[in-house]
């Protein structure tokens, strides 16, 4: 047991300077070298504020906005999490059916995309599919009073494709749209100068 | 669907042209040849061994491997345990976090140490900057390390003639993490931070909403911890979620090199095999009946996801995408599906989805793949010695059927190799079902259940089968901060871990002093599909009977009433 101790103690510490120092330290120091902007999580500024992260979702309510999915957190960034509700849990499959009907006599579009009914994985989704996106179209263009066609357009701009067409599902990042919609539709109300 | 097959295929692709080189290279690493990285690292490696004194490089027997082994860990969670309950008197805690609580940090510490890596915690409201990398980072390294050691150990006591060592624990250590473990993790985390994961010491930050509201975007060191996390089959999120969240697993090439981590060194184990027993037929064998069950799993929770929930049948829903609760969109089905199966094979335990969340003929194989003791290509090193003991049963198995001595590799397995197997064996089932089923009756434990019905029960089980299988991935509705769970899934976490390992090394000591006897005409090829096949068989159906039980009462049990229509 004795004869144990040395190499033990002297590798437990060798391992925490190296790997627990030094690395994340130095991985520190090229990140933010390298990629300042990816290192520090992303940050969108507009105006000089900071409005959110490329990659984390928010919370979207308005008519003229496009909307994301449920999150189980409210998208607060400072925690994460689903529902993590069984397949099989009255709960969910109530919630889940209040969505979609509730959607549905909305747009008046028959079949409502799943993502757009379920709760995210981390609650902070960035993303909606395409097809859920197209479905709000005509609500954000009535709020906006700009044409369909235009808003189309930006959404089409806005898939993320799958990394070399094959891995992955296209996406539509909420908020880089929404940016876009204030840049290049601006909500008449809300009109920035 | 065409094109999930075909990301699938792709992966797999990816994921044999990376390991198959690695385990060449791994196996000259662990033989003390010289390699590429040689130049660099020998004199850091002499240096160490200068400061660990004389026994840090003599030939070890078994028992003293093991020992060297149990101490160094021991020491480990002594220093995991102060950091954890220390945290907000040292440095690097922008946020001002507290300590954590006793039972919590016992629980956290046996987690990290023993390469499980279950978060009873969320990472991002519980832990500082310094406990993330100086505490979770370090053991995510020398735990991976601890696994790759002992695996490396018990195939040189197959390879090895008339030996009394084993290897040197603390050669086999060191180098997994200088030749291994850092090279790979030092690209993988400037690739992540590329993608997008954050690598900083700075404190979270605030932003305001396009709607007004405030949102403060949790971040920190973050890219380092990932890559390791993964390439060690670690699998402890840096945030709450794992690599579902977005900051952590942010675009489609972070999740392509995650998924390729989680198995590439378990993967490259196989080659490493044929290399060290100069067989390498050997070791194509084993990876093939991975690679079937791996299949197989995949299969089936890939078509149980795709298939949807058909609870919304009646509802106004396109379900075209599958089961998406608790899924992100930029991974949909296909990319959940193969991240499940790979994290539960292996003994990862990172997730990119709820597993909670998904249909219980997915859950009856995530939870499948734990129980078999993870040995689909299962945890690094880890997985592979698992294999290892369900090839001396298949060997034995075998022997009975033609009535002969049976042989592994010209060495003869023997009752004693055959009791040890066993022996190691029945840590999980002791684990999964003693433990669960204490679980699933004391009062206060059925309390954290948050799923009424059967699911409650497959939380329970998922939850001891995760402890005990070292994986680490977690039916995340079970409310797991429960001091009740905390102490006894840290007691099953050690279980799991050295009560598998002891008796593994001693099965190491034992053939390697033996002396392999030529092949004859009469013995059994452990290298063609006949043994494939065999092996598979009995992996299954130790694990099926052990566990069946007690799978027909959760995942199955609520797989067939929502068939019928009732939810709970």
């Amino acid at each position: 047991m004795l004869s144990q101790t040395r190499p033990a103690i002297a590798l437990l510490a060798i391992m925490t300077v190296l790997t627990g120092v030094a690395y994340p330290l130095a991985i520190t120091g090229i990140g933010q070298a390298l990629f300042p902007h990816q290192a520090n999580a992303a940050p969108i500024t507009r105006d000089g504020v900071v409005v959110g992260s490329e990659h984390i979702g928010q919370t979207f309510t308005r008519p003229e906005y496009f909307h994301g999915r449920p999150s189980a957190v409210d998208y607060d960034a400072a925690s994460s999490g689903g529902t993590n509700f069984a397949p099989t849990n009255r709960e969910l499959v109530d919630a889940v059916a209040e969505r979609a009907r509730r959607l549905a006599a909305e747009t008046g579009v028959e079949r409502i995309p799943v993502n757009l009914v379920t709760s995210s994985a981390s609650g902070l989704d960035p993303h909606i599919s395409p097809d859920s996106a197209y479905l709000q179209i005509k609500r954000v263009a009535e709020a906006r009073s700009v044409p369909a066609e235009e808003l189309r357009r930006i959404v089409n701009e806005h898939i993320e494709g799958p990394l070399l067409g094959v891995f992955g599902a296209p996406a539509v990042n909420v908020l880089k749209l929404n940016l876009a919609l204030d840049e290049r539709a601006p909500h008449p109300e809300t009109k920035r100068d | 669907m065409a094109s999930d097959s075909l990301q699938f295929l792709l992966y797999a692709i990816i994921l044999v042209a990376l390991a198959w080189p690695l385990g060449g290279y791994m196996a000259r690493v662990f033989q003390g040849e010289r390699t590429l990285l040689s130049p660099v690292l020998a004199p850091v490696e002499r240096g160490i061994y200068a400061a660990a004194g004389k026994g840090a490089t003599q030939g070890q027997h078994w028992t003293r491997y093991a020992l060297s082994m149990l101490v160094f860990n021991l020491a480990g969670w002594l220093l995991l345990y102060a950091i954890l309950r220390l945290q907000h008197l040292l440095p690097w805690n922008p946020e001002g976090l507290a300590p954590m609580s006793p039972d919590l940090a016992f629980n956290t510490a046996v987690s990290f140490v023993t390469n499980t890596n279950w978060q009873a915690y969320g990472g991002e409201t519980t832990l500082s900057y310094f406990s993330q990398m100086v505490g979770l980072t370090m053991q995510n390294f020398v735990s991976a390390a601890t696994g790759i050691a002992v695996a490396v150990a018990v195939i040189r006591g197959f390879a090895a003639r008339n030996a009394k060592s084993i290897g040197n624990f603390w050669v086999d250590m060191t180098r997994s993490v200088l030749y291994v473990l850092l090279p790979l993790s030092i690209v993988g985390a400037i690739v992540l931070i590329w993608q997008g994961v954050p690598q900083t010491l700075g404190a979270y930050v605030p932003a305001t909403t396009l709607e007004g509201a405030n949102q403060l975007i949790a971040q920190g060191p973050a890219a380092s911890q990932i890559a390791i996390k993964q390439l060690g089959t670690n699998g402890g999120g840096f945030f709450n979620v794992n690599s579902s969240h977005p900051l952590e697993n942010p675009t489609q090439l972070s999740n392509l090199l995650q998924l390729v981590y989680i198995l590439l060194i378990p993967a490259a184990f196989c080659f490493l095999f044929g290399h060290m027993v100069k067989d390498r037929r050997q070791g194509v064998a084993i990876f093939a009946a991975m690679g079937i069950l791996f299949v197989i799993g995949l299969a089936i929770i890939y078509g149980s996801e795709l298939r949807g929930n058909m609870l919304y049948d009646a509802l106004p829903i396109d379900q075209v995408a599958g089961n998406m609760e608790g899924k992100e969109v930029r991974f949909g089905a296909g990319l959940s599906a193969l991240w499940a199966e790979a994290t539960t094979a292996a003994s990862n335990g990172s997730v990119n989805s709820m597993h909670d969340s998904y249909m219980p003929l997915s859950g009856l194989v995530l939870l499948l793949n734990m129980q078999v003791g993870e040995v689909i290509f299962g945890g690094v090193g880890a997985g592979f010695y698992g294999m290892l003991l369900f090839v001396v049963l298949t060997v034995f198995l075998a022997g009975l059927m033609v009535g002969r001595t049976p042989e592994y590799l010209g060495k003869k397995i023997e009752a004693k190799e055959v009791k040890l197997a066993v022996l190691a064996f029945l840590s999980m089932p002791i684990g999964i079902l003693v433990f669960g089923a204490l679980a699933a009756v004391a009062p206060s434990a059925v309390a954290a259940v948050q799923d009424p019905g059967p699911h409650g029960l497959s939380e329970i089980l998922y939850a001891y089968s995760s402890a005990t299988g070292n994986n680490g991935s977690a039916f995340a509705g079970f409310g797991a901060g429960a001091p009740f769970h905390t102490t006894l899934q840290g007691v099953a976490m050690m279980l799991g871990r050295y009560a598998f390992i002891v008796p593994m090394l001693a099965i190491a000591g034992t053939l390697a002093a033996k002396t392999p006897a030529p092949a004859s005409a009469g013995t059994f090829p452990t290298h063609g599909p006949l043994f494939v096949v065999l092996l598979m068989i009995v992996v299954l159906i130790l694990g099926g009977l052990t566990f069946f039980p007690a799978l027909a009462l959760g995942p199955i049990a609520e797989h067939v009433a929502m068939l019928a229509g009732q939810t709970f």
